[in-house]
Order: structure tokens, then C-alpha cells, then sequence
């Protein structure tokens, strides 16, 4: 079993699994069990201000998508940051640091906008012995209509601005957690390193409304009648999830930043796959949501596993080895020619394949006689919508034409030279090729 | 108090409580959540194999998507469209020879979608709902004559309706369904679902069942044509074929179709008398009902005889399963050559045999089987109204149902084609559609 100890800045965790800040993570009892089912840190649910703690809905706080036989997909919820006393989690806090000494423990902030207010609970916080912060600048809901959460983490200068407070009042590391819900992920993620901040996780909760109850014509979760936008995550936000990973990952003024990735990670190669797209650890909430604690072993023994068939020794051997695949699209080689090619072996005849070029794509499948169906390689582009919503693995593949053969569709000879838009005829702007 | 060793041909093998348990709904409806999950493998195939299959062409993925969807209702509107019994055949069509066997899920992994128990799950929620969803046309004063009321006349009778002619449904029985009410198995059929079914038809408007109106007894073929504008026969089939063997008129000695039909009848099972040991002559379905039915009455002993090997049994793998299933033994490539006996049957002598070379011959040598009840499931046959072209030993017609004879068209298991509920629902509904053409013309 490869060793999963994973050291993210600086803080050392038996495993690079943390309980993201939300519910799982809202009270000791919680966060004592997680730990002893194995989590390797925990960032606690999102401290306010002192004073009296915000009140939460009392309907329904949450909203599902679900796939086949109600697989939890996505979840949105509309709950706020802790609704209990800071000084009972302050001290909750304490107390499991000084019991889990091994395992991360992040405490997870969100108060005004205000030096003030940030002065006054990071010394607080300094004292429970936790080994950093993040700054929940990422919420879409609720309080973001009290100008904390997503609506500073939608204004670059506010998460500099507090970034920088953060890091002239608290010693230890500074994670800002960003908010999906902007254009453009690197605008943030700049930011937070112009304000000196350690690490950025990503992402937090997707604006959504996840279905309109056709009854009552509210949409859900409803609330007496009404609903409120909220934050969507789970299985389903991931691809999203992943992208903006990478987009911070590679962009040349936040190469480097460490990143905490958050967003669907369900599986072991979820976290793999965020990972190898450059963040340093990964952090989980919808997964426990629906398992429980005890997912946690799945990832651990996987992502084991995975390691020792790969020969990796250690979370780092993997860390950021997919960042430099991720480029833009105008530098992707226009020379790899592809076709699809049906195993008619493997082929059920559902004619899915077919449906789906003939209606929707390049009219490039020919179904024969006894719903046998072929590619049309003068026609097909390669464009792999027939390997989407082929049911069988590995029925329908993409093989790569040989250099030197001609490609039926275009009656070019391909080449092996790469070649891409940057240069290519067509492009007004190409540059002419020497 | 009887039991299942009591010898003879007697009541009340098993206790009521088990009779009840027996007689229950073979497969029991799916739940909301089940229908759901199964009908999420469905993968909507292109010009799906499983529409091909299905001799009334129900759109099967275009339901069981509507069930996917949280519609089932529609999806019972979407079968019913083309096959008014479909609450029926979810219930007892041989869907692994038919939709199931043609699903691609079923050539992938050898578990087809189970799209006889969607099917089921669609047609009872419209039948739940107690509204019948068709509506009939415009009156055209025309009327029709349909003999029998059993899936082939019900279809034709319905259809006709539809399309806003009268209906006049001759039928010899004091109950309408055919088949569907005395020739199956009773858990394939619970709670009254052949009667039920028939009452939800009928809410159509526009048809009328004359009950004990049999044809050439009480009703003339060419009387019929003098007083309606068409007809229809979907007369099926009447005598069962003999044994041919010494002994075949021993008590105890009876026809298969009979048992099954007392026993769809009973009110009461435990006042069913069956044998100690029985056994069955013949390999279809009517042979796999009677056997497994007098298994689960507490027989003590039940066997299929049948003369050929376990691939030529009418009955298909499921049913030959089912059989095994309740214990019921089955004996291949035997045939009936004595029923011996004083007076009442005690034993039954079979030859053995061989197919090889597709001649069925005997080897000479022989078995005894006790046997105090044996039941006669080899066929049944078509006992023709005159005036009537055959084609073999069923009515002849052409590919819309048209006979021999002007203005009449026939259809079901009196015609050639396969003796299915399915194959008679698309017969009478087809011949309705060419009827009405005829008639608008």
C-alpha cells in the first residue's frame, strides 16, 4: 500500500482526503468520528462573527439531481455558516486539534468586509492551535446578500484586500476559497496571490435551482412557497470543478500557488484526477453527504492502489503531471486525424451510435442489413459523440490514422508533422510558416 | 382432512392459507422505484429490435421512456394504441421469445429489460385510473358481427368501435375473454384481471356481447352476413385431440383445458379435487398450466410427458423452468401407448422414443407411471364453421384477415399463425382497420 501522507502547506496529513467546510464539519461530534473513520484533515464549517449566531431556514435547506435509481448526482443546499456560538466552536476546535494532532484542521471564515471584524477572530482562531484558515469567500447564498461569501469572492480587489488583512493578523497559512461564479477563475485566483494568501481551494457551490416543483410552481428546495438560489455540488459540478483547477494551474501568474481541489470528488480517481491537474489535496463533502464517513476508505485504498500499480511512491510523484497536457485550443495538433471504429464483436446493435450520427452529427454510421453498423470514414470527423453514447465500453474507439495514408474525408495525405490554427491557411491572423 | 399422499382424485390436498399463497400473482407488480430503475436499462435503441418482435408493434421504447419520466399513465395510453389487451399480454405473452429475447440487453448481458413487468406496470396504472382513455368516432351505421369474445373478437370488437360502427359480439361461453378468462393459468390472472380487463374494453361504447350464442347452434355464419354489413370469426379452437391410446377413456382421464378453466372458475380451491399422481401428455404452454397448477392444488407426484426432446416443447425455457421450479417432473421423448386401470386410471405405460432424423419412432421400451389423474394437452382443434376455404386444419385468410367468403374476415387461433393472446390482438385489430376500410369505401 503506497503511502498517501500528503504535505500541503506545510501542514501534514495521513492522507490528502480533508472534509471540505460544510455540514460534515459543523461540530466536534462530527469531526471526531470523521477522523477516526480515517479523514486525513478537515476544514471546519464557516465561523461568523461573535454575538448572536445566523439562523438557518427551518423547511427544507436542500435540493437534489438525481441519476439512475436516485444516484445522488448533485446536491444544492441553502444553509448558511455555522448557526452555533463561535465560542462553543472555538473551543469544540481546541479540543479535537489537540486530540488529532496528525490530522489537518483548517478553520473556515466568513465575517464582514471589515479589517475590524477579521482582527478581532483571528486571534481567537490562532488559539485554538488550528493549523490554518480559509477564507469562505465563496457562498452564493444567503450571505452573500450580507455582502460576505460569493460577493466578495466575485470582486478581485475585496479578496486581495482581506487576503492581505489575513496575512498581517495570522501567522499560520492563508487558503482563500474561491466562488465558481464568476467568467473567469484567474481573476480571483491573481488576487489572492497579489494579497499574499497561501493557497487558493476551489471550487465552492454553483448558483443553481435544481428543479421547479410543477404543482406549486416553486422551485426547490421550497420554502413555503418560494425558493432561493442555491449552492449546487457534488458528482455533477466536477468537470467545471476540474477545469478551473486547471486554468489556475497553468496560468503563467498563479503557476505555482498551491491549490486545494474541491468539487464532486467521489471516487479515488476523482482525486487523482484533480490532482494530477495540479491541486496538492482534495477536499470532499457531497460524497460523505450521501455515504457517509466511511467513503473515505474507498479513496484511501484506491488511490493506494492506483499508486502501487503505477509505481508512484507518493502524492507527489502525480501532483500537476496533467497540467501541461491542458493547452488552448488553437494550439491542439490539426494533423491527428482520427476515425471511429466499431468492434462488431462487441456491438449489441442498440443502434444508438447511428441515431445519434445520422440525426445529430456528420451522417458518417451506416447501418447495414441486420442492424449492422459501420463507420463512413469519407464522412466521419472524428467528432466521438457515437463513443458517448455507445452503452458499451470500448464498442466504439477512436484509431488514430497512420502518416502517409490518405484520409477519405478530406483526400489529404496526413502527416505527422504537427500543425496547428496558430499556422493553418485559413486563420486570418497565422502566422506564416517557415 | 386429505393431504398430498391421500390416493385418488381428491379435494383439499393443502391447506387454504398455502392454496392462497400458490395462486398468487406469479410476478408481483413493480413499485414506482422498481419500474423505475428498470426501466433506466432501457437504452431506446434506433429502430429498436424489440418493436420488430412484438407481433401489435407497441412502441416499447417510447413507453417505457414515458415511464422513465414519471409517466406511466401515458405509457399505458402509448401500449393500448396498439394492443387493447396489453394488460393481458404483459401478464402471459412469452415475452423471452418475444419482445425480451429480441432486446439487445438481452444479447449484451442475458438480462433483457423486463418489458413484460413495465408493461404490466403502464397498463395498470391506466386500468387503476377506471377511465377508459379511447373515444369513439362519428356513428357510420354500420354494424358488425364478431364471434367470440376471447383477445382476437375483443380487439376487432374494440377497434370497430373506435372507428364509430356497432358491435355485436356472439359468444357461446356465459363469460367474455376467451382464453384469457378460461384457458390460463389462475396466477397469471389474479384478482378477476381477464373479467376486469374485459369490463375497462367495453367503456368504449358501441359493442354488445350476446352470452350464449354459439356459432351453429344458435347463430348462423350466413345468417350472421344476412343482418350485418361484415364479420368477424375469432372462434379459436374446440376439440382436443385424443391420446390414441388404450385406456385414453379411463376415469380420471380428461382434457387439460377443462382443468385449467374449473379452476379459473372456482370460487373456492380447496374444493378442487386433483390426483395423488398426475400426468401430463404434451410440451406447451396449456401442458406446463395444468401440471404446475395441480402441483400447487398438492399433488403429490406431477409429470409432463412429452414425446419429443426438451427443444421441441411448445412450452418456452421460462415455463419449462417455472415447471421445474414448483417441482413438477418433466419427461422427455416418451409417448402415451396405455392407461391401465379398473375403471379409474392407476397407471400410465409410455414408450420411449427416438427423433432422430426427424422421425419420431418408438424404442420398444416402456415405463409405468402411477397415475390416477392423466391430462390431455397434445392440441386442440379448429372445428370449422362450412362454407369456410382452410388452409391446413385453420380458416384460411390473406394478410388482412379476409376468408374465403365475401364480408367475412377471421382472426386469433382459429386462423393459421401462432396460438398467442398477442398474435390474436393484432389479427382482430388488423381485420377491424380492413373491415372499416371495406366499409368507408
Amino acid at each position: 500500500m503506497a503511502d498517501l501522507t500528503t504535505t500541503f502547506l506545510g501542514i501534514t496529513s495521513p492522507n490528502p482526503f480533508w472534509l471540505a467546510s460544510a455540514p460534515p464539519t459543523d461540530k466536534e461530534y462530527n469531526v471526531r468520528r470523521a477522523f477516526d473513520a480515517g479523514w486525513g484533515g478537515v476544514v471546519w464549517k464557516t465561523l461568523g462573527e461573535a454575538g448572536p449566531p445566523v439562523v438557518n431556514v427551518n423547511g427544507p435547506r436542500y435540493g437534489v439531481i438525481h441519476g439512475p435509481d436516485r444516484r445522488v448526482m448533485g446536491i444544492n443546499n441553502i444553509e448558511l455558516i455555522t448557526d452555533r456560538p463561535l465560542e462553543v466552536n472555538l473551543e469544540e476546535i481546541t479540543r479535537v486539534k489537540r486530540d488529532y494532532p496528525d490530522r489537518a484542521m483548517i478553520v473556515s471564515i466568513m465575517v464582514p468586509c471589515d479589517e475590524r471584524s477579521w482582527k478581532e477572530i483571528l486571534p481567537r482562531v490562532a488559539d485554538t492551535g488550528a493549523d490554518g484558515i480559509e477564507l469562505n469567500f465563496g457562498c452564493p447564498h444567503g450571505m452573500s446578500e450580507r455582502g460576505m461569501g460569493s460577493a466578495v469572492g466575485q470582486v478581485p480587489e475585496y479578496i486581495e484586500m482581506v487576503a492581505r488583512w489575513c496575512k498581517e493578523n495570522y501567522d499560520k497559512p492563508v487558503i482563500v476559497k474561491l466562488t465558481p461564479n464568476i467568467t473567469d477563475i484567474r481573476y480571483p485566483a491573481r488576487a489572492a496571490r497579489a494579497g499574499g494568501a497561501d493557497a487558493v481551494s476551489l471550487i465552492n457551490t454553483i448558483s443553481s435551482i435544481t428543479s421547479v416543483n410543477l404543482d406549486t410552481f416553486s422551485p426547490e428546495p421550497m420554502i413555503d412557497g418560494k425558493g432561493s438560489h442555491g449552492g449546487y455540488c457534488g458528482p455533477a459540478v466536477k468537470p467545471i470543478a476540474l477545469n478551473m483547477v486547471a486554468e489556475i494551474a497553468r496560468d503563467p501568474e498563479t503557476a505555482g500557488l498551491p491549490i486545494s481541489g474541491i468539487g464532486g470528488v467521489t471516487t479515488w480517481r476523482d482525486a487523482v484526477e484533480f490532482m494530477a491537474l495540479g491541486a496538492g489535496n482534495v477536499q470532499v463533502c457531497t460524497a460523505a453527504m450521501t455515504y457517509g464517513f466511511k467513503i473515505v476508505e474507498d479513496l484511501i485504498r484506491g488511490m493506494s492502489h492506483w499508486m502501487d500499480e503505477k509505481g508512484y511512491r507518493s502524492t507527489a510523484d502525480f501532483i500537476g503531471r496533467a497540467v501541461p497536457n491542458v493547452t488552448d485550443w488553437q494550439y491542439l495538433n490539426l494533423n491527428y486525424v482520427t476515425k471511429a471504429r466499431i468492434d462488431q464483436d462487441a456491438c449489441i446493435k442498440c443502434g444508438r451510435c447511428y441515431a445519434a450520427c445520422e440525426d445529430t452529427s456528420h451522417q458518417a454510421i451506416w447501418m447495414h442489413e441486420g442492424r449492422v453498423f459501420e463507420v463512413n470514414d469519407a464522412e466521419c470527423v472524428a467528432c466521438n459523440l457515437c463513443v458517448d453514447v455507445c452503452p458499451v465500453e470500448a464498442c466504439i474507439t477512436m484509431e488514430r490514422l497512420p502518416a502517409g495514408t490518405v484520409d477519405p474525408r478530406t483526400g489529404r495525405i496526413v502527416s505527422d508533422d504537427y500543425a496547428n490554427w496558430t499556422t493553418h491557411p485559413n486563420n486570418p491572423a497565422a502566422r506564416a510558416a517557415e | 382432512m386429505t393431504s398430498p399422499l391421500t390416493p385418488g382424485i381428491v379435494p383439499g390436498r393443502l391447506p387454504a392459507d398455502r392454496l392462497t399463497e400458490n395462486f398468487d400473482d406469479l410476478h408481483a407488480p413493480y413499485d414506482g422505484h422498481e419500474a423505475a430503475v428498470a426501466a433506466d436499462r432501457c437504452y431506446f435503441c434506433h429502430d429498436a429490435p424489440c418493436i420488430t418482435a412484438c407481433p401489435t408493434a407497441i412502441d416499447i421504447p417510447l413507453f417505457i421512456r414515458q415511464i422513465a419520466s414519471g409517466q406511466p399513465e401515458a405509457a399505458g395510453h402509448t401500449i393500448l394504441e396498439q394492443n387493447i389487451l396489453g394488460g393481458m399480454c404483459a401478464r402471459v405473452c412469452p415475452t423471452e421469445t418475444l419482445c425480451e429475447e429480441a432486446c439487445v440487453r438481452e444479447a449484451a448481458e442475458g438480462a433483457p429489460v423486463e418489458i413484460g413487468r413495465l408493461q404490466r406496470h403502464a397498463t395498470d396504472a391506466v386500468m387503476a385510473r377506471q377511465v377508459h382513455p379511447f373515444t369513439r368516432a362519428a356513428p357510420t351505421g354500420k354494424r358488425v358481427a364478431v364471434v367470440g369474445a376471447g383477445p382476437a373478437g375483443l380487439a376487432c370488437a374494440h377497434r370497430l368501435a373506435m372507428q364509430g360502427h356497432d358491435v355485436v359480439i356472439h359468444e357461446a361461453r356465459p363469460k367474455p375473454g376467451g382464453l384469457n378468462e378460461y384457458g390460463i393459468a389462475a396466477y397469471k390472472s389474479t384478482d378477476d384481471f381477464a373479467a376486469r380487463e374485459v369490463d375497462w374494453l367495453l367503456g368504449i361504447g358501441g359493442i354488445t356481447i350476446a352470452y350464449g350464442s354459439a356459432l351453429g347452434r344458435d347463430v348462423t355464419l350466413e345468417g350472421l352476413r344476412d343482418t350485418h354489413d361484415a364479420v368477424f370469426l375469432g372462434i379459436g379452437l374446440g376439440a382436443v385431440n385424443a391420446l390414441g391410446a388404450p385406456g385414453d377413456d379411463k376415469d380420471g382421464v380428461s382434457d387439460a383445458v377443462n382443468f385449467i378453466a374449473e379452476l379459473r372458475q372456482a370460487s373456492d380451491l380447496a374444493a378442487l379435487p386433483v390426483g395423488r399422481n398426475v400426468v401430463v401428455i404434451g410440451g406447451g404452454m396449456t401442458a406446463v398450466d395444468a401440471a404446475v397448477q395441480s402441483k400447487l392444488l398438492g399433488a403429490e407426484n406431477v409429470t409432463i410427458a412429452y414425446r419429443r426432446g426438451r427443444d421441441r416443447m411448445g412450452a418456452s425455457g421460462f415455463e419449462q423452468d417455472l415447471a421445474a421450479s414448483k417441482g413438477v417432473r418433466i419427461l422427455t421423448n416418451v409417448r402415451p401407448v396405455a392407461v391401465h386401470g379398473n375403471g379409474a386410471a392407476a397407471e400410465i405405460e409410455l414408450e420411449y422414443t427416438t427423433d432422430a432424423g426427424g422421425t419420431l419412432t418408438g424404442t420398444g421400451e416402456t415405463i409405468r407411471l402411477a397415475a390416477d389423474q392423466v391430462f390431455r394437452a397434445i392440441g386442440q382443434a379448429l372445428l370449422p364453421p362450412e362454407g369456410l376455404a382452410l388452409d391446413g386444419r385453420k380458416i384460411r385468410v390473406d394478410g388482412a384477415g379476409r376468408t374465403s367468403l365475401d364480408r367475412v374476415w377471421a382472426g386469433g387461433d382459429c386462423t393459421t399463425g401462432e396460438d398467442l393472446t398477442v398474435v390474436a390482438v393484432a389479427e382482430g385489430r388488423d381485420a377491424a382497420e380492413d373491415i372499416h376500410k371495406a366499409l368507408m369505401a
